[in-house]
Protein backbone atom coordinates (compact mmCIF):
# COMPACT_ATOMS: atom_id res chain seq x y z
CA UNK A 1 0.00 0.00 0.00
CA UNK A 2 1.42 3.75 -0.72
CA UNK A 3 1.91 6.12 1.58
CA UNK A 4 -0.92 8.41 0.39
CA UNK A 5 -3.68 4.98 0.49
CA UNK A 6 -2.23 4.80 3.88
CA UNK A 7 -2.94 8.21 5.64
CA UNK A 8 -6.44 8.29 3.24
CA UNK A 9 -7.05 4.98 5.91
CA UNK A 10 -5.79 6.30 8.72
CA UNK A 11 -7.74 9.80 8.12
CA UNK A 12 -10.86 7.47 8.00
CA UNK A 13 -10.44 5.30 11.10
CA UNK A 14 -10.22 8.93 12.90
CA UNK A 15 -13.43 10.13 11.82
CA UNK A 16 -15.39 7.01 12.52
CA UNK A 17 -13.84 6.76 15.91
CA UNK A 18 -14.25 10.60 16.54
CA UNK A 19 -18.40 9.65 15.56
CA UNK A 20 -19.06 6.51 17.56
CA UNK A 21 -16.76 8.17 20.58
CA UNK A 22 -19.64 11.23 20.08
CA UNK A 23 -22.21 9.23 19.73
CA UNK A 24 -21.87 7.48 23.15
CA UNK A 25 -20.91 10.71 25.06
CA UNK A 26 -24.20 12.32 23.70
CA UNK A 27 -26.50 9.24 24.61
CA UNK A 28 -25.39 9.56 28.22
CA UNK A 29 -25.81 13.19 28.08
CA UNK A 30 -29.49 12.28 26.56
CA UNK A 31 -30.44 10.08 29.49
CA UNK A 32 -29.00 11.98 32.26
CA UNK A 33 -30.80 14.72 30.83
CA UNK A 34 -34.25 12.55 30.39
CA UNK A 35 -33.91 11.48 33.83
CA UNK A 36 -33.84 14.47 35.34
CA UNK A 37 -36.28 16.25 32.78
CA UNK A 38 -39.22 13.53 33.80
CA UNK A 39 -38.29 13.80 37.77
CA UNK A 40 -38.49 17.51 37.24
CA UNK A 41 -41.29 17.93 34.76
CA UNK A 42 -43.50 15.17 37.06
CA UNK A 43 -42.07 16.62 40.67
CA UNK A 44 -42.19 20.49 39.88
CA UNK A 45 -45.99 20.44 40.29
CA UNK A 46 -46.09 19.09 44.43
CA UNK A 47 -42.78 20.76 45.80
CA UNK A 48 -43.53 24.02 47.35
CA UNK A 49 -42.48 25.40 50.35
CA UNK A 50 -45.14 23.51 52.44
CA UNK A 51 -44.17 20.24 50.91
CA UNK A 52 -40.57 20.85 52.54
CA UNK A 53 -41.68 22.52 55.80
CA UNK A 54 -44.89 20.54 56.44
CA UNK A 55 -45.22 17.11 58.19
CA UNK A 56 -47.63 14.67 56.03
CA UNK A 57 -51.48 14.94 57.08
CA UNK A 58 -54.56 12.54 55.75
CA UNK A 59 -52.30 9.39 55.36
CA UNK A 60 -49.82 10.99 52.95
CA UNK A 61 -52.17 12.63 50.86
CA UNK A 62 -51.65 16.09 51.88
CA UNK A 63 -48.98 17.94 53.51
CA UNK A 64 -45.63 17.56 53.05
CA UNK A 65 -42.56 15.49 54.00
CA UNK A 66 -40.16 17.36 56.65
CA UNK A 67 -39.62 14.29 58.52
CA UNK A 68 -38.30 12.30 55.83
CA UNK A 69 -36.21 15.16 55.09
CA UNK A 70 -35.20 15.60 58.42
CA UNK A 71 -34.19 11.94 58.79
CA UNK A 72 -32.52 11.69 55.54
CA UNK A 73 -30.45 14.60 56.90
CA UNK A 74 -29.86 12.79 59.83
CA UNK A 75 -28.64 9.79 59.27
CA UNK A 76 -26.29 11.35 56.61
CA UNK A 77 -24.75 13.47 59.29
CA UNK A 78 -24.67 10.48 61.53
CA UNK A 79 -22.99 8.19 58.78
CA UNK A 80 -20.23 11.30 58.19
CA UNK A 81 -19.55 11.45 61.62
CA UNK A 82 -19.33 7.41 62.06
CA UNK A 83 -17.31 7.21 58.88
CA UNK A 84 -15.24 9.82 57.65
CA UNK A 85 -12.41 10.19 61.03
CA UNK A 86 -11.74 6.52 60.66
CA UNK A 87 -12.24 5.96 57.37
CA UNK A 88 -9.70 9.02 56.22
CA UNK A 89 -7.31 7.94 58.85
CA UNK A 90 -7.33 4.47 57.51
CA UNK A 91 -6.62 5.67 54.21
CA UNK A 92 -3.38 7.27 55.48
CA UNK A 93 -2.21 4.03 56.82
CA UNK A 94 -2.69 2.27 54.20
CA UNK A 95 -1.21 4.94 51.77
CA UNK A 96 1.90 6.17 54.43
CA UNK A 97 2.64 3.65 56.60
CA UNK A 98 1.54 0.47 55.71
CA UNK A 99 4.79 -2.12 54.63
CA UNK A 100 4.47 -3.24 50.48
CA UNK A 101 3.79 -6.51 51.85
CA UNK A 102 1.37 -9.61 51.12
CA UNK A 103 -0.95 -8.85 54.29
CA UNK A 104 -1.46 -5.34 52.92
CA UNK A 105 -2.47 -6.12 49.51
CA UNK A 106 -5.03 -8.68 51.42
CA UNK A 107 -6.40 -5.86 53.42
CA UNK A 108 -7.26 -3.15 50.38
CA UNK A 109 -8.44 -6.35 48.58
CA UNK A 110 -11.00 -7.40 51.73
CA UNK A 111 -11.75 -3.07 51.98
CA UNK A 112 -12.14 -2.96 47.54
CA UNK A 113 -14.63 -6.43 48.40
CA UNK A 114 -16.20 -4.52 51.00
CA UNK A 115 -17.18 -2.02 48.40
CA UNK A 116 -18.98 -4.35 46.56
CA UNK A 117 -21.25 -5.99 48.62
CA UNK A 118 -24.96 -5.53 48.22
CA UNK A 119 -26.40 -2.90 50.30
CA UNK A 120 -29.20 -5.32 51.23
CA UNK A 121 -26.52 -7.23 53.12
CA UNK A 122 -25.54 -4.68 54.88
CA UNK A 123 -29.28 -4.59 55.89
CA UNK A 124 -29.44 -7.54 57.22
CA UNK A 125 -26.25 -7.55 58.86
CA UNK A 126 -27.03 -3.92 60.67
CA UNK A 127 -30.27 -5.63 61.59
CA UNK A 128 -28.70 -8.67 63.51
CA UNK A 129 -25.94 -6.55 65.10
CA UNK A 130 -27.26 -2.81 65.77
CA UNK A 131 -30.77 -3.10 66.08
CA UNK A 132 -30.83 -6.84 68.16
CA UNK A 133 -27.25 -7.58 69.35
CA UNK A 134 -26.57 -4.18 70.83
CA UNK A 135 -30.28 -3.34 71.29
CA UNK A 136 -30.69 0.22 69.63
CA UNK A 137 -33.66 -0.83 68.00
CA UNK A 138 -34.99 0.50 64.80
CA UNK A 139 -33.40 4.25 65.20
CA UNK A 140 -31.44 6.59 63.86
CA UNK A 141 -28.03 5.50 65.37
CA UNK A 142 -28.95 2.02 63.86
CA UNK A 143 -29.34 3.32 60.52
CA UNK A 144 -26.17 5.87 60.36
CA UNK A 145 -24.17 2.66 61.76
CA UNK A 146 -25.52 0.35 58.98
CA UNK A 147 -25.40 3.15 56.32
CA UNK A 148 -21.21 3.76 57.97
CA UNK A 149 -20.31 0.12 57.34
CA UNK A 150 -21.47 0.41 53.89
CA UNK A 151 -19.49 3.75 52.88
CA UNK A 152 -16.62 3.08 55.02
CA UNK A 153 -14.72 1.34 52.34
CA UNK A 154 -15.30 3.46 49.97
CA UNK A 155 -13.10 6.48 52.07
CA UNK A 156 -10.69 4.33 52.84
CA UNK A 157 -10.52 3.96 49.24
CA UNK A 158 -11.17 7.54 48.52
CA UNK A 159 -8.63 8.55 51.01
CA UNK A 160 -5.74 6.14 49.93
CA UNK A 161 -6.31 7.22 45.96
CA UNK A 162 -5.82 10.92 46.61
CA UNK A 163 -2.72 10.09 49.18
CA UNK A 164 -1.06 8.17 46.13
CA UNK A 165 -1.73 11.52 43.50
CA UNK A 166 0.54 13.34 45.74
CA UNK A 167 3.92 13.55 44.24
CA UNK A 168 6.93 11.56 46.58
CA UNK A 169 9.21 14.56 45.97
CA UNK A 170 6.98 16.64 48.18
CA UNK A 171 6.84 13.80 50.72
CA UNK A 172 10.70 13.80 50.38
CA UNK A 173 11.25 17.54 50.05
CA UNK A 174 9.38 18.06 53.54
CA UNK A 175 11.53 14.87 55.39
CA UNK A 176 14.47 16.14 53.64
CA UNK A 177 14.17 19.53 56.17
CA UNK A 178 14.14 17.31 59.20
CA UNK A 179 10.21 16.98 59.20
CA UNK A 180 8.98 13.89 60.57
CA UNK A 181 6.66 11.53 58.66
CA UNK A 182 3.53 12.50 60.85
CA UNK A 183 4.14 15.79 60.25
CA UNK A 184 4.70 15.43 56.57
CA UNK A 185 1.88 13.92 56.49
CA UNK A 186 -0.11 16.56 58.53
CA UNK A 187 1.41 20.04 56.64
CA UNK A 188 2.34 18.97 53.67
CA UNK A 189 0.84 15.63 52.13
CA UNK A 190 -3.04 15.84 53.39
CA UNK A 191 -3.76 19.47 52.88
CA UNK A 192 -2.88 18.82 49.35
CA UNK A 193 -4.67 15.20 48.85
CA UNK A 194 -7.78 17.31 50.62
CA UNK A 195 -9.88 17.99 47.20
CA UNK A 196 -9.50 14.70 46.52
CA UNK A 197 -9.99 13.29 49.83
CA UNK A 198 -13.81 15.37 50.38
CA UNK A 199 -14.73 15.00 47.33
CA UNK A 200 -14.50 10.53 47.59
CA UNK A 201 -16.26 11.10 50.97
CA UNK A 202 -19.39 13.42 49.86
CA UNK A 203 -19.59 11.17 46.69
CA UNK A 204 -19.54 7.73 49.21
CA UNK A 205 -22.24 10.11 51.77
CA UNK A 206 -24.39 11.08 48.85
CA UNK A 207 -24.43 7.55 47.86
CA UNK A 208 -25.37 6.16 51.45
CA UNK A 209 -28.36 9.06 51.33
CA UNK A 210 -29.98 7.84 48.56
CA UNK A 211 -29.59 4.01 50.03
CA UNK A 212 -33.20 2.65 51.12
CA UNK A 213 -32.04 -0.98 51.71
CA UNK A 214 -29.59 -0.59 54.86
CA UNK A 215 -32.33 1.65 56.31
CA UNK A 216 -35.30 -0.43 55.52
CA UNK A 217 -34.74 -2.97 58.20
CA UNK A 218 -32.60 -0.82 60.72
CA UNK A 219 -34.35 2.65 60.57
CA UNK A 220 -37.24 3.88 59.26
CA UNK A 221 -40.56 3.74 59.74
CA UNK A 222 -43.74 4.39 57.38
CA UNK A 223 -45.17 7.71 59.44
CA UNK A 224 -42.97 9.15 62.32
CA UNK A 225 -42.79 12.20 64.03
CA UNK A 226 -39.45 14.39 63.23
CA UNK A 227 -36.60 12.26 65.04
CA UNK A 228 -35.32 14.22 68.18
CA UNK A 229 -32.91 11.56 69.53
CA UNK A 230 -30.29 9.21 67.88
CA UNK A 231 -32.68 6.22 68.99
CA UNK A 232 -35.75 7.60 67.38
CA UNK A 233 -37.31 5.64 64.66
CA UNK A 234 -37.53 8.33 61.74
CA UNK A 235 -38.83 8.75 57.77
CA UNK A 236 -36.29 9.33 55.15
CA UNK A 237 -36.66 9.96 51.28
CA UNK A 238 -35.52 7.42 49.55
CA UNK A 239 -37.76 4.88 52.09
CA UNK A 240 -40.62 7.09 51.86
CA UNK A 241 -40.51 7.10 47.94
CA UNK A 242 -40.61 3.41 48.30
CA UNK A 243 -43.49 2.89 50.06
CA UNK A 244 -45.36 6.12 48.52
CA UNK A 245 -44.77 4.30 45.53
CA UNK A 246 -45.41 0.63 46.32
CA UNK A 247 -48.16 0.63 48.52
CA UNK A 248 -49.89 4.04 49.33
CA UNK A 249 -53.41 4.91 49.18
CA UNK A 250 -54.90 6.40 45.85
CA UNK A 251 -53.11 9.90 45.15
CA UNK A 252 -50.14 9.54 47.35
CA UNK A 253 -48.11 8.02 44.00
CA UNK A 254 -48.43 11.59 42.38
CA UNK A 255 -46.77 13.18 45.29
CA UNK A 256 -43.80 10.58 45.44
CA UNK A 257 -42.37 12.43 42.29
CA UNK A 258 -41.98 15.18 44.56
CA UNK A 259 -40.26 13.57 47.16
CA UNK A 260 -37.99 12.21 43.87
CA UNK A 261 -37.07 15.67 43.28
CA UNK A 262 -36.38 16.83 46.45
CA UNK A 263 -34.06 14.04 46.67
CA UNK A 264 -32.80 14.41 43.36
CA UNK A 265 -32.21 18.08 43.96
CA UNK A 266 -30.69 17.79 47.58
CA UNK A 267 -27.81 15.52 46.47
CA UNK A 268 -27.19 17.42 42.85
CA UNK A 269 -26.69 20.68 45.27
CA UNK A 270 -24.17 18.89 47.34
CA UNK A 271 -22.74 17.76 44.82
CA UNK A 272 -22.08 20.98 42.90
CA UNK A 273 -20.72 22.76 45.88
CA UNK A 274 -18.19 20.60 46.33
CA UNK A 275 -17.37 20.46 42.19
CA UNK A 276 -17.19 24.30 42.79
CA UNK A 277 -14.62 24.15 45.98
CA UNK A 278 -12.48 21.86 44.49
CA UNK A 279 -12.25 23.56 41.29
CA UNK A 280 -10.67 26.08 43.51
CA UNK A 281 -8.79 24.11 45.05
CA UNK A 282 -7.18 22.56 42.10
CA UNK A 283 -6.23 25.64 40.78
CA UNK A 284 -3.90 25.94 43.58
CA UNK A 285 -2.61 22.53 43.36
CA UNK A 286 -0.60 21.65 39.68
CA UNK A 287 2.42 20.39 40.18
CA UNK B 1 26.32 33.73 57.25
CA UNK B 2 29.84 33.61 58.45
CA UNK B 3 32.36 31.21 57.83
CA UNK B 4 32.88 28.25 60.61
CA UNK B 5 34.78 26.00 58.76
CA UNK B 6 31.71 23.20 59.65
CA UNK B 7 30.26 20.61 57.35
CA UNK B 8 33.22 18.21 56.19
CA UNK B 9 32.25 14.70 55.50
CA UNK B 10 34.89 11.63 55.89
CA UNK B 11 33.58 8.86 54.17
CA UNK B 12 35.14 5.27 54.72
CA UNK B 13 34.86 2.36 52.75
CA UNK B 14 30.97 3.15 52.14
CA UNK B 15 28.74 0.32 50.83
CA UNK B 16 25.04 0.89 50.18
CA UNK B 17 22.60 -2.51 49.93
CA UNK B 18 19.53 -2.54 48.13
CA UNK B 19 17.55 -5.51 49.34
CA UNK B 20 20.33 -8.10 48.52
CA UNK B 21 21.82 -6.23 45.50
CA UNK B 22 24.70 -4.00 46.19
CA UNK B 23 24.69 -0.48 44.50
CA UNK B 24 27.51 0.98 45.41
CA UNK B 25 30.73 -0.61 47.29
CA UNK B 26 34.10 0.54 48.92
CA UNK B 27 33.39 4.60 48.57
CA UNK B 28 36.60 6.40 50.67
CA UNK B 29 36.48 10.13 49.98
CA UNK B 30 36.84 13.54 52.19
CA UNK B 31 34.59 16.17 51.29
CA UNK B 32 35.95 19.15 52.95
CA UNK B 33 34.29 21.87 54.55
CA UNK B 34 32.82 25.14 53.03
CA UNK B 35 33.74 24.11 48.54
CA UNK B 36 31.88 22.80 46.31
CA UNK B 37 32.31 19.04 45.62
CA UNK B 38 30.92 17.70 42.59
CA UNK B 39 29.77 13.70 42.09
CA UNK B 40 29.86 12.97 37.79
CA UNK B 41 29.58 9.47 36.14
CA UNK B 42 27.42 8.27 33.65
CA UNK B 43 23.80 7.38 35.01
CA UNK B 44 23.25 4.44 37.53
CA UNK B 45 26.72 5.11 38.27
CA UNK B 46 25.04 5.23 41.93
CA UNK B 47 26.11 9.31 42.30
CA UNK B 48 22.81 9.60 43.93
CA UNK B 49 22.40 6.88 45.86
CA UNK B 50 25.77 8.25 47.66
CA UNK B 51 24.69 11.85 47.92
CA UNK B 52 21.37 10.14 50.09
CA UNK B 53 23.61 8.62 52.50
CA UNK B 54 24.90 12.27 53.71
CA UNK B 55 21.68 13.39 54.84
CA UNK B 56 20.21 9.42 55.52
CA UNK B 57 17.51 10.19 53.02
CA UNK B 58 18.22 6.10 51.99
CA UNK B 59 16.75 5.35 55.27
CA UNK B 60 13.14 6.51 53.97
CA UNK B 61 13.32 3.55 50.98
CA UNK B 62 13.62 0.81 53.42
CA UNK B 63 15.00 -2.35 53.44
CA UNK B 64 18.50 -0.31 52.63
CA UNK B 65 21.71 -1.54 54.61
CA UNK B 66 24.70 1.00 54.66
CA UNK B 67 28.04 0.06 55.86
CA UNK B 68 31.43 1.82 56.61
CA UNK B 69 31.63 4.59 58.68
CA UNK B 70 30.20 8.42 57.21
CA UNK B 71 31.47 10.85 60.14
CA UNK B 72 29.90 14.95 59.80
CA UNK B 73 32.34 16.85 61.58
CA UNK B 74 34.25 13.72 63.05
CA UNK B 75 30.66 12.34 64.28
CA UNK B 76 29.05 9.26 62.98
CA UNK B 77 25.81 10.07 61.51
CA UNK B 78 24.72 6.75 61.77
CA UNK B 79 25.53 5.64 65.16
CA UNK B 80 22.02 6.47 66.27
CA UNK B 81 23.26 7.30 69.79
CA UNK B 82 24.99 10.33 68.74
CA UNK B 83 22.71 11.63 65.39
CA UNK B 84 18.96 11.51 64.80
CA UNK B 85 18.03 11.96 60.98
CA UNK B 86 15.76 14.31 61.97
CA UNK B 87 18.03 16.75 63.43
CA UNK B 88 20.64 15.71 60.72
CA UNK B 89 18.61 16.79 57.70
CA UNK B 90 18.00 20.28 59.38
CA UNK B 91 22.13 19.90 59.17
CA UNK B 92 22.20 18.68 55.58
CA UNK B 93 19.70 20.35 53.42
CA UNK B 94 19.23 18.90 50.22
CA UNK B 95 17.71 20.22 46.67
CA UNK B 96 16.03 17.83 44.17
CA UNK B 97 16.24 17.27 40.49
CA UNK B 98 13.28 18.67 39.89
CA UNK B 99 11.67 21.87 41.65
CA UNK B 100 9.16 20.68 44.20
CA UNK B 101 7.89 23.47 46.61
CA UNK B 102 5.28 22.76 48.60
CA UNK B 103 2.07 23.94 47.41
CA UNK B 104 1.55 26.87 49.51
CA UNK B 105 2.62 30.50 50.04
CA UNK B 106 6.39 31.45 49.19
CA UNK B 107 6.46 32.75 52.73
CA UNK B 108 5.18 29.12 54.42
CA UNK B 109 7.74 27.29 51.78
CA UNK B 110 10.68 29.63 53.38
CA UNK B 111 9.55 29.21 56.60
CA UNK B 112 8.89 25.14 57.02
CA UNK B 113 12.08 24.59 58.05
CA UNK B 114 12.15 27.19 60.81
CA UNK B 115 8.48 26.46 61.79
CA UNK B 116 9.47 22.20 61.82
CA UNK B 117 12.09 23.46 64.43
CA UNK B 118 10.37 25.21 67.07
CA UNK B 119 10.14 29.16 65.35
CA UNK B 120 7.57 30.81 66.10
CA UNK B 121 7.87 34.56 66.29
CA UNK B 122 6.21 36.57 63.39
CA UNK B 123 9.59 38.41 63.65
CA UNK B 124 11.94 35.71 63.66
CA UNK B 125 10.10 34.25 60.50
CA UNK B 126 10.32 37.27 58.32
CA UNK B 127 14.04 37.40 59.47
CA UNK B 128 14.81 34.26 58.47
CA UNK B 129 12.74 34.30 55.33
CA UNK B 130 14.03 37.18 53.89
CA UNK B 131 17.98 35.98 54.55
CA UNK B 132 17.11 33.12 53.07
CA UNK B 133 16.06 34.17 49.76
CA UNK B 134 18.73 36.69 49.45
CA UNK B 135 21.05 34.04 50.02
CA UNK B 136 19.48 31.77 47.34
CA UNK B 137 19.56 34.87 45.18
CA UNK B 138 15.23 35.27 44.56
CA UNK B 139 14.79 38.23 47.22
CA UNK B 140 14.57 40.80 44.77
CA UNK B 141 12.34 39.19 42.59
CA UNK B 142 10.09 37.77 45.08
CA UNK B 143 9.67 40.65 48.01
CA UNK B 144 6.68 41.80 47.10
CA UNK B 145 4.72 38.42 46.35
CA UNK B 146 5.53 36.44 49.49
CA UNK B 147 2.21 35.71 50.04
CA UNK B 148 1.61 34.21 46.53
CA UNK B 149 1.30 30.68 45.62
CA UNK B 150 4.39 29.10 44.72
CA UNK B 151 3.47 27.38 41.89
CA UNK B 152 3.11 30.86 40.26
CA UNK B 153 7.08 31.26 40.14
CA UNK B 154 8.64 30.06 36.88
CA UNK B 155 10.78 26.80 37.24
CA UNK B 156 14.34 28.28 37.83
CA UNK B 157 12.43 30.78 40.55
CA UNK B 158 11.02 27.54 41.97
CA UNK B 159 13.98 26.02 42.46
CA UNK B 160 16.11 28.58 43.95
CA UNK B 161 12.89 28.85 46.20
CA UNK B 162 13.60 25.43 46.95
CA UNK B 163 17.27 25.93 47.47
CA UNK B 164 16.01 29.40 50.27
CA UNK B 165 13.88 26.58 51.73
CA UNK B 166 16.61 24.18 52.39
CA UNK B 167 18.93 27.45 53.29
CA UNK B 168 16.16 28.78 56.32
CA UNK B 169 17.16 25.80 58.55
CA UNK B 170 21.56 26.87 58.29
CA UNK B 171 21.92 23.91 57.27
CA UNK B 172 26.18 22.94 57.54
CA UNK B 173 25.97 21.06 53.73
CA UNK B 174 23.63 21.44 50.87
CA UNK B 175 23.21 18.48 48.98
CA UNK B 176 21.99 19.10 44.98
CA UNK B 177 20.89 16.12 43.20
CA UNK B 178 21.31 17.45 39.36
CA UNK B 179 19.54 20.79 40.81
CA UNK B 180 19.72 22.75 36.95
CA UNK B 181 19.13 19.94 34.79
CA UNK B 182 15.27 20.49 34.17
CA UNK B 183 16.07 24.10 34.07
CA UNK B 184 16.61 26.38 30.85
CA UNK B 185 20.46 27.95 30.41
CA UNK B 186 19.73 31.37 31.87
CA UNK B 187 18.09 29.55 35.19
CA UNK B 188 20.81 27.23 35.04
CA UNK B 189 23.70 30.40 35.25
CA UNK B 190 21.37 32.00 38.30
CA UNK B 191 21.60 28.61 40.40
CA UNK B 192 25.47 27.85 39.34
CA UNK B 193 26.28 31.58 40.76
CA UNK B 194 24.40 31.49 43.92
CA UNK B 195 26.66 27.86 44.64
CA UNK B 196 29.49 30.23 43.65
CA UNK B 197 28.28 32.38 46.46
CA UNK B 198 27.10 30.34 49.02
CA UNK B 199 29.91 28.01 48.99
CA UNK B 200 31.79 31.10 51.29
CA UNK B 201 29.08 29.48 54.29
CA UNK B 202 28.08 26.06 53.33
CA UNK B 203 29.18 22.94 51.93
CA UNK B 204 28.12 21.61 48.84
CA UNK B 205 27.94 18.79 47.41
CA UNK B 206 26.29 18.72 43.76
CA UNK B 207 25.55 15.80 41.63
CA UNK B 208 25.65 15.97 38.43
CA UNK B 209 25.32 15.00 34.57
CA UNK B 210 26.92 18.00 32.91
CA UNK B 211 30.83 18.15 33.02
CA UNK B 212 30.89 21.60 31.88
CA UNK B 213 29.10 22.15 34.57
CA UNK B 214 31.16 20.25 37.09
CA UNK B 215 33.97 22.16 35.81
CA UNK B 216 32.47 25.89 36.06
CA UNK B 217 31.06 25.27 40.02
CA UNK B 218 33.25 22.66 42.02
CA UNK B 219 36.69 22.99 43.94
CA UNK B 220 36.73 19.08 44.10
CA UNK B 221 35.14 16.56 41.01
CA UNK B 222 34.60 12.81 42.21
CA UNK B 223 34.49 10.34 39.09
CA UNK B 224 32.14 7.29 39.69
CA UNK B 225 31.31 3.93 37.61
CA UNK B 226 30.12 0.90 37.35
CA UNK B 227 31.54 -1.27 34.92
CA UNK B 228 29.59 -4.15 34.23
CA UNK B 229 25.79 -4.63 36.04
CA UNK B 230 27.59 -7.61 38.08
CA UNK B 231 29.69 -5.71 40.31
CA UNK B 232 28.43 -2.43 42.29
CA UNK B 233 29.69 0.86 41.40
CA UNK B 234 32.39 2.57 42.82
CA UNK B 235 34.82 5.56 43.02
CA UNK B 236 37.41 5.76 40.35
CA UNK B 237 39.37 8.47 41.45
CA UNK B 238 38.63 11.95 43.04
CA UNK B 239 40.86 15.53 43.19
CA UNK B 240 40.73 18.78 42.56
CA UNK B 241 38.76 19.97 39.63
CA UNK B 242 41.07 21.35 37.88
CA UNK B 243 43.58 18.37 38.27
CA UNK B 244 40.82 16.11 37.12
CA UNK B 245 40.01 17.75 33.58
CA UNK B 246 43.33 18.05 32.49
CA UNK B 247 45.14 15.86 33.95
CA UNK B 248 43.26 12.43 35.29
CA UNK B 249 44.63 9.84 36.56
CA UNK B 250 42.64 7.07 35.57
CA UNK B 251 42.03 6.02 32.07
CA UNK B 252 38.39 5.53 32.66
CA UNK B 253 38.21 9.12 33.72
CA UNK B 254 39.67 10.43 30.79
CA UNK B 255 37.45 8.88 28.65
CA UNK B 256 34.71 10.12 30.07
CA UNK B 257 35.43 13.39 30.64
CA UNK B 258 36.27 13.50 26.77
CA UNK B 259 33.26 12.00 25.95
CA UNK B 260 33.94 8.70 24.41
CA UNK B 261 31.32 6.96 26.90
CA UNK B 262 28.36 7.67 29.22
Amino acid sequence: MNVRARIRRARAYELIAKVVLGACAALSLGVALLFVGYIFSRGIGFVSLEFITQPPRKFMTEGGILPAVVGTFLLTLGTALLTIPVGVMAGIYLAEYAPRSRRTRVIRLAIANMAGVPSVVYGLFGLALFVTVFGWGRSVLAGAATLACLTLPVIITATEEALRQIPSDLRRASLALGATRLRTIGRVVLPAAAPGIVTGSILGLSRAAGETAPILLTAVAFFAPIATSPMSQTMALPYHLFIMATQATKDAPQMVWGTALVLVAGISILNMIIATWRSNQRRKMRW
Amino acid sequence: MVSNNLGSFELTDVSVTYGSETAVAGVTMHIPAESVTALIGPSGCGKSTLLRCLNRMNDEIGNVTIEGKLLLDGVDIYDSRAVDPVELRKRVGQVFQKPNPFPMTIFDNVAYGPRTHGVKKKSELDQIVEESLRRAALWKEVKDLLKKHAFELSGGQQQRLCIARALATEPEVLLMDEPASSLDPISTQQIEDTIATLKESVTIVIVTHNMQQAARVSDQTAFMLRDSMERPASLVEMGETRMMFTNPSDKRTEEYITGRFG
